[in-house]
């Protein structure tokens, strides 16, 4: 039984040398946001000079505030529409359900240069073009599939009976609907908001390819400055989204477990 | 009357519909619609905007086919997710199996959660903090000096290997998900039952635990290869001059050449090739579910 001990040892030494791997390059980059040397040297000088020159930095600021837009509005329209649509391959059988419930995966599986391209040559030819509307409507098609399979997982735990017992005591459908289906899926609802969110604020590809230089977003705002060359300020901004996001999985984290229990 | 409503809400198209379409009409305009007209333009000569003339052809696939650049790039960008997907189980499964057969409890479910944050951060932020460590006179150089007796420069910055880090970091993350996801399915009682009939670790884990997390191990190498296939920003922050795929070639037809026909039937070649992967992981994937 020695032996294992040991190897059990040897399993949390490799996972935790497993955490240092994908989390050391995120630390040096949130330390070096605060090096007072903008080319990385060392010894490492504390600064907040990078952050405070952030608000001086008026693309940066302009492309967060659209980046937050899309991603407010991408997740309203996507938790609508997803729960929905839930709801109805929850409720009904017909045929073709299978087929639709299939379609969710294309815009998950294929490659976002793909998506994102074919976006870009259809947009132009219909004469949408380029722009934040069509990064919107981009993003809602990325995020909308995840939406739909975190709020039907959430639907699969629901008893069709309550909604029966519901009616039987005389509500309607809309009440039924409002009263008793909606608070059970809204773990799920709101789960999904959150990845909706985070899929579109996180969403470099396709924005990429949709953005003109006044209309872009965030990521492809530092994209662009990480291809100019490195500069410090992108350290920082990029520590921000880093936290912002990792704070927004964890709260995710929580409603999906939420979820699982009750 | 109730009963009506009930029967009534059980069956048929007709009430699923109007909540069904909206959601429905929005990817077909987004994704599906899209999709379509790639592959219509890539038998195009010219975009057909501003009243340019046009005419269908078969020139852009023949590019592809005929010059040997397209083929050694898309091939350079399969061997690449090959390697990034082998590095993933390499590091990734062994992780998993720790997560799923030795971790208990409240220890198991933060660790698990710390693996899996990082990926729901942003992608491109994380492969830019690599160019923090792998650049010369980087953290890596500085902390190997500071150890090593003797003077090394480490400058990884802008190769192949830097490509295949930043890669791996992202998705590793995947593999563990998904290998934990089958592991731990795997009744506990079966490997004791299989050890107290003699069977050594590795019997088990050949025998036993490798083909029952197979699934796992399929769908995350699905879920690997696709997108490290179709790369273009980690190459090109990592890989600089060298990180050339077929994915930057690609983003070039689009953003740098304006040669988008051409771009349609490369991306259009990639779906395919995607397509085919898919299909072939799906009947390991089917027999799971």
């Amino acid at each position: 039984m020695a032996t294992t001990r040991i190897l059990e040892w040897l399993g949390r030494l490799y996972i935790w040398l497993l955490l240092a791997f994908l989390y050391l390059p995120i630390i040096i980059m949130a330390l070096m946001s605060f090096n007072v040397s903008p080319f990385y040297q060392l010894p490492f000088e504390w600064t907040t000079e990078w952050y405070a020159s952030l608000w001086q930095n008026d693309q940066l600021i302009s492309a967060t505030w659209n980046s937050l837009e899309i991603a407010i509005i991408t997740t309203i329209i996507c938790v609508v529409l997803g729960a929905a649509a839930s709801l109805a391959l929850f409720r009904y059988e017909f045929r073709g359900k299978k087929f639709l419930q299939a379609l969710l995966f294309p815009p998950i599986a294929i490659p976002w240069l793909i998506t994102g391209t074919a976006m870009l040559i259809f947009f132009f030819g219909v004469g949408i073009g380029r722009g934040l509307f069509a990064i919107l409507l981009g993003h809602v098609a990325l995020a909308l599939p995840y939406v739909i399979v975190v709020v039907s997982a959430r639907l699969q735990t629901f008893v069709p009976e309550l909604e029966e017992a519901a009616r039987s005591l005389g509500a309607n459908q809309w009440q039924v609907t409002s009263r008793v289906t909606l608070p059970w899926i809204m773990p799920g609802v709101i789960a999904g908001g959150l990845f909706a969110f985070a899929v579109s604020f996180d969403q470099f590809v396709v924005s990429y390819f949709l953005s003109t230089p006044g209309q872009t977003t965030l990521p492809v705002e530092i994209y662009a400055a990480i291809r100019k060359g490195f500069t410090p300020e992108i350290n920082a901004v990029s520590t921000i989204i880093i936290v912002v996001s990792m704070a927004l999985m964890l709260l995710t984290a929580r409603f999906f477990k939420f979820g699982g229990e009750k | 009357m109730a009963g009506q409503v009930a029967t009534g809400s059980r069956s048929g198209l007709r009430s699923a519909l109007p909540l069904l379409l909206p959601a429905y009409l929005w990817l077909t305009v987004a994704i599906f619609l899209p999709l379509s007209a790639m592959v219509f333009f890539s038998f195009m000569t010219e975009l057909p905007l501003a009243g340019k003339a046009w005419a269908f052809t078969l020139a852009n696939y023949t590019t592809f086919f005929s010059q040997g650049l397209y083929w050694t790039l898309l091939l350079a960008s399969l061997r690449l997710g090959l390697e990034v997907t082998l590095w993933c189980v390499v590091i990734g499964y062994p992780a998993a199996y720790v997560l799923a057969k030795v971790l208990k409890g409240r220890s198991r479910e933060a660790i698990f959660l710390l693996v899996i944050l990082p990926f729901w951060s942003n992608g491109l932020v994380r492969i830019f903090s690599w160019a923090m460590v792998l650049r010369e006179g980087g953290i890596l150089d500085t902390a190997l000096n500071a150890v090593l007796p003797f003077k090394i420069n480490i400058d990884l910055m802008y190769s192949y290997p830097a490509v295949i880090i930043g890669l791996v970091h992202s998705y590793v993350p995947y593999m563990v998900l998904t290998c934990y996801l089958t592991l731990q399915a795997i009744d506990d009682s079966l490997i004791e039952a299989g050890r107290s009939l003699g069977a050594s670790r590795l019997q088990m884990l050949r025998r036993v635990i490798i083909p029952l997390s197979m699934p796992g191990l399929v769908a995350g190498a699905a879920l690997i290869f696709v997108p490290v296939v179709g790369s273009f920003m980690e190459p090109r922050i990592l890989g600089g001059r060298t990180g050339t795929f077929y994915g930057t070639v690609i983003e070039d037809q689009f953003v740098a050449v304006f040669n988008w026909p051409l771009g349609a039937a490369l991306s259009f070649i990639l779906l395919a090739v995607v397509l085919v992967i898919l299909a072939l992981a799906s009947p390991v994937l089917k027999r799971a579910a």
